[in-house]
């Protein structure tokens, strides 16, 4: 059955030539005659006032152009929770802490000019543990900062997340087995290959263009412009442009201080500025996934069914506020959602310390949530005595169900996932051996057909067609490599009937582009490719009436193949695209082909209970995992890596295994190696020999399976895939090492150390 | 004090009066504007610099410029031919789907070069051995690996 000439298809990527031949231009190739080059002073203490700062003398080194320090600024405000600003005046919260910025003509001069800024400081208490923060008489973050019934001041954030279904305190009494652990995780960078950068430009008449890296234009477009009123340029336009993005992984969800402060030197100096961070400042002064404390307590019935699941949350918020502080509202869906568990009970608090402050990464959360979630599942199984394998399947989600947050699942593979991985691990025969190789595995749920976070989920499309038949889309979505140029290309070369390198795909350009909320939530191929569906549509019912015209025919009787239409009486009466095209320009009273298409997904925004069907279609999946642990090294080596996903349809298996392939990577490099270290506040290992990325070396061969089950409302069946591979990587690898070894670690990483001291502590 | 350096970039030679203290890839990126080679971390650790000096893998990033006097220098841009037709590891590569983000791919691709030129029927094991110096976020490394052992003719 092969009816699709375009869909399912191994096609390459349409940057791949740019990017083999190193002639992709990147934010940091991006040159514009006059720039100057942007470097950031930060603070040398996690928490202190600031007495003064001087930087008379390097205002005077020659080559410095300008220097601003939080004294000189406007109030502009940034972040999810507005309690972020470009420069910090008068307190400094972390060693992130933005002090003064310069701008020169190269950057070594505006590295030498940071060195002549000098700061005194009066040293304050810090609390870098959010526990410690939270309690009674901590140093307080904010002074400002209120919560509570009587608004006194503290570190705990004034959000509402907190998700409660049915009678979690009755189910528990009910329960045969209740497990209960405290499970946790650690700050890990997104380490994007290219470091963070960005170039602002005033023209004459003070419009901005932003030359930018960022997943979010539309989001960022109006970040800008928000700014720029505060600036005192209401009514100014901003332009953001992307330039080839060198790795996102949700790191680049919002704005941040640095591109504020290329906006306020660019207007200060009238010249283009740009900012280009080192791996250093990358490690240090981005925003990691943020470290979180879990409480968890689940039970189940005599036959495993579960009951309950009980969660309370810490989350370390560091000093300023971004999207990390929202992950625990996705975290309800692993919550909610994972598994069938009818009662549950979800807490979570956001606690201002004076760390780095985090953001999203690849998952949303959802790693964070499943390590705690599905490595007790393996306790739990444990203490009810039942193959943990027949424990996930018999508490699996099935077609039709409604979640206890209220999520509608329509097509469901998680069935299909897990017995695949189960086949493929040969689980009956190699479960329980003890003998330093065990199998584990671990599921996962994601939104899969879009998010409503914002009050829309939508994206647009434009399609137009040029005098040779090109087909030029243009389209709100964001590639940041993941490959979605080619895929929306794919689905409107279907569509249309043409093939894909008859398309050509931007996405660049807020000026051109139409509105997108941003590549977040796995949605750019269900939403974008469900737009691009439409506005393609469009555009091959005005395809069809210029060519009934011309070929003397009627619409109905018309069809579009491989660039040629023809009619579907006569098949050889037909006219290449083309020539129909030119046709139609060229005549009198002649027409342009061009259509545009606004989908916006039927999903709902999550109520004040945070109940509501976030997603038109959830993507569920297993991964499991064979290890051999060396009881004397406690070294992991992974044998065989299975990563089973329900994906709908693979509209590009290539491009679709590279981000199951990336993604589970990523989640091993979380179980077992990746952890940003802080020590009272600084990050101590911000380089790749100390912050331990994994290599070619390390990598196991991963086995993709892909179970399609071609939902309704997705582009030809398609689910979002982008974050699903990363998140039940660490469970599996937890319940495998407990496999082999019969230790079983509740913190991330995984180390060798706390494997032996595991070991040891079970010898005794 | 600036100094002239000769050498050949790309088959073609070179003359260029540079600063002592140059790094291979400010020359290459700032002065010579080739910027396919990228920069990741500056400090010789995730390979996005590597480039070839006379056929070996070096980084860039801290290799000074003055060492390349008389030698041989092969980057990203002078992999395809004269006719502008693909290197047979870059066509893998994109065949492959071996390219995500691509700002790892130059450097991989040279690091490809350089050892399938020592070694042009590699082991699985060997190829990973072979790109471990070079750090890539996006692929998890399989379609690399596969690309390269597509590209040696297995």
């Amino acid at each position: 059955m092969d009816e699709f000439i375009n869909i399912g298809k191994r096609i390459p990527k349409m940057d791949a030539e740019q990017k083999a031949t190193g002639s992709a231009i990147y934010i940091h190739d991006l040159k514009i005659p006059g720039m100057l080059y942007g470097k950031i002073l930060y603070s040398s203490h996690p928490h202190a006032k600031i007495l003064s700062i001087d930087t008379s003398k390097a205002e005077r080194l020659p080559g410095v152009k300008a220097v601003l320090t939080g004294y000189q600024i406007p109030p502009i405000k940034f972040g999810f929770y507005k309690d972020n600003v470009p420069l910090k005046a008068n307190k400094v919260c972390s060693l992130r802490d933005e002090i003064a910025a310069v701008a020169a003509i190269d950057p070594e001069i505006a590295e030498e000019a940071l060195d002549l800024v000098k700061v005194e400081y009066e040293i304050l208490p810090a609390v870098f543990d959010p526990e410690e923060a939270m309690k009674e008489g901590a140093p307080l973050i904010h002074e400002e900062h209120v919560g509570g019934k009587e608004k006194k001041p503290t570190n705990v954030l004034n959000l509402p997340w907190r998700l409660i279904s049915g009678d979690v305190e009755e189910a528990r009494k009910n329960s045969v087995c209740v497990a209960e652990d405290r499970f946790k995780v650690t700050w890990v960078a997104h380490c994007c290959l290219g470091t963070s950068g960005c170039v602002a430009q005033f023209d004459q008449k003070n419009n901005l263009t932003m030359y930018s890296i960022t997943q979010i234009p539309s989001l960022a477009q109006r970040d800008y412009t928000d700014a720029l009123a505060v600036m005192g340029l209401k009514d100014k336009k901003v332009r953001v442009i992307k330039t080839t993005i060198a790795g996102g992984f949700g790191s680049k969800l919002d704005t941040y201080a640095f591109e504020y402060i290329a906006i306020l030197l660019a207007h200060k100096t009238r010249k283009p500025v740009k900012f280009l961070f080192t791996r250093e400042e990358e490690f240090f002064a981005t925003s990691p996934r943020q470290p979180a404390i879990i409480d968890i307590a689940q039970g189940c019935t005599k036959d495993g069914r579960l009951t309950f699941r009980d969660i309370r949350m810490t989350l370390d918020n560091g000093a300023y506020t971004s999207w990390g502080a929202t992950t625990p509202s996705v975290m309800m869906m692993p919550i909610s959602s994972l598994y069938k568990v009818p009662n549950v009970r979800y807490v979570a608090r956001c606690v201002y310390t004076n760390n780095t402050y985090s953001q999203a990464m690849r998952g949303y959360g959802t790693p964070q949530a499943t390590f705690a979630i599905d490595s007790q599942i393996d306790i739990l199984a444990e203490m009810a005595g039942i193959d943990p394998l027949d424990f996930r399947l018999r508490n699996a989600n099935t077609p039709g169900e409604v979640t206890p947050q209220n999520f509608k699942i329509n097509t469901c593979g998680l069935k299909e996932c897990i017995d695949a991985v189960a086949q493929k691990l040969d689980w009956r025969q190699n479960r329980g051996r003890k003998d330093g190789r065990g199998v584990g595995m671990a599921s996962m749920i994601h939104v899969g057909g879009g998010a409503r976070v914002y009050k829309s989920d939508g994206c647009g499309t434009i399609i137009k067609i040029d005098d040779f038949g090109t087909v030029n889309v243009i389209t709100g979505a964001t590639d940041m490599g993941q490959g979605s140029d080619t895929v929306i290309g794919q689905i409107v070369a279907e569509e249309l009937g043409v093939r894909v390198e008859d398309v050509v795909v931007t996405h660049t350009d807020t000026d051109i582009c139409p509105w997108d909320v941003g590549a977040h939530a796995s949605r750019t191929t269900f939403v974008a490719g469900n737009s691009a569906i439409g506005a393609a549509k469009k555009v091959k019912q005005q395809l069809l009436e210029v060519a009934a015209h011309s070929m003397g025919e009627s619409p109905e009787n018309l069809d579009i193949r491989d660039r040629t239409i023809f009619s579907k009486k006569d098949p050889e009466k037909k006219s290449p695209l083309g020539k129909i095209l030119r046709a139609a320009h060229y005549a009198a009273g002649g027409s342009m082909v061009m259509a545009e298409h606004f989908y916006d997904p039927s999903n709902e925004n999550l109520d004040r209970e945070f109940k509501g069907n976030l997603s038109v279609t959830y993507a569920y999946g297993t991964h499991g995992v064979e290890v051999e642990v060396d009881k004397e090294t406690g070294q992991v080596k992974i044998l065989k890596y299975i990563a089973a996903h329900d994906v709908g349809r693979a509209i590009n298996p290539m491009l679709l295994e590279g981000q199951v392939y990336g993604g589970a990577t990523m989640g091993i490099g979380y179980a077992l190696t990746e952890k940003l270290v802080l020590q009272n506040g600084r990050v101590v290992n911000p380089n790749f020999l100390d912050y331990k990325l994994l290599t070619a070396k390390d990598v196991p061969n991963i086995e993709t399976l892909v179970i399609e089950t071609n939902d309704p409302f997705g582009p030809f069946g398609a689910k979002g895939i982008g974050e699903p591979g990363s998140v039940p990587t660490a469970p599996a690898i937890a319940n495998a090492i407990y496999d082999a070894v019969g230790v079983r670690i509740k913190d991330l990483p995984i180390t060798p150390e706390k494997i032996l001291a595991g070991l040891k502590q079970k010898g005794k | 004090m600036k100094r002239t350096i000769s050498f050949t970039l790309n088959g073609d030679p070179v003359q260029v009066e540079i600063e002592p203290h140059l790094t291979l890839l400010q020359l290459l990126r700032d002065k010579l504007e080739l910027t396919g080679t990228k920069e990741g971390c500056s400090m010789g650790e995730c390979g996005a610099c590597t480039v070839l000096l006379d056929g070996k893998t070096i980084n860039s990033c801290i290799f000074p410029a003055m060492e390349i006097e008389g030698k041989s220098v092969t980057t990203i841009e002078g992999l395809a031919d004269a006719q502008g037709s693909l290197h047979p590891i870059q066509k893998a590569f994109i065949d492959y789907g071996a390219i995500q983000c691509g700002f790892c791919t130059p450097g991989m691709v040279l690091s490809a070069k350089a050892f399938l030129d020592e070694n042009p029927k590699p082991t699985e094991e060997e190829i990973r051995n072979g790109i471990a110096g070079n750090l890539c976020r996006c692929t998890g490394y399989i379609q690399i690996v596969q690309a390269i052992k597509a590209a040696s003719g297995q």
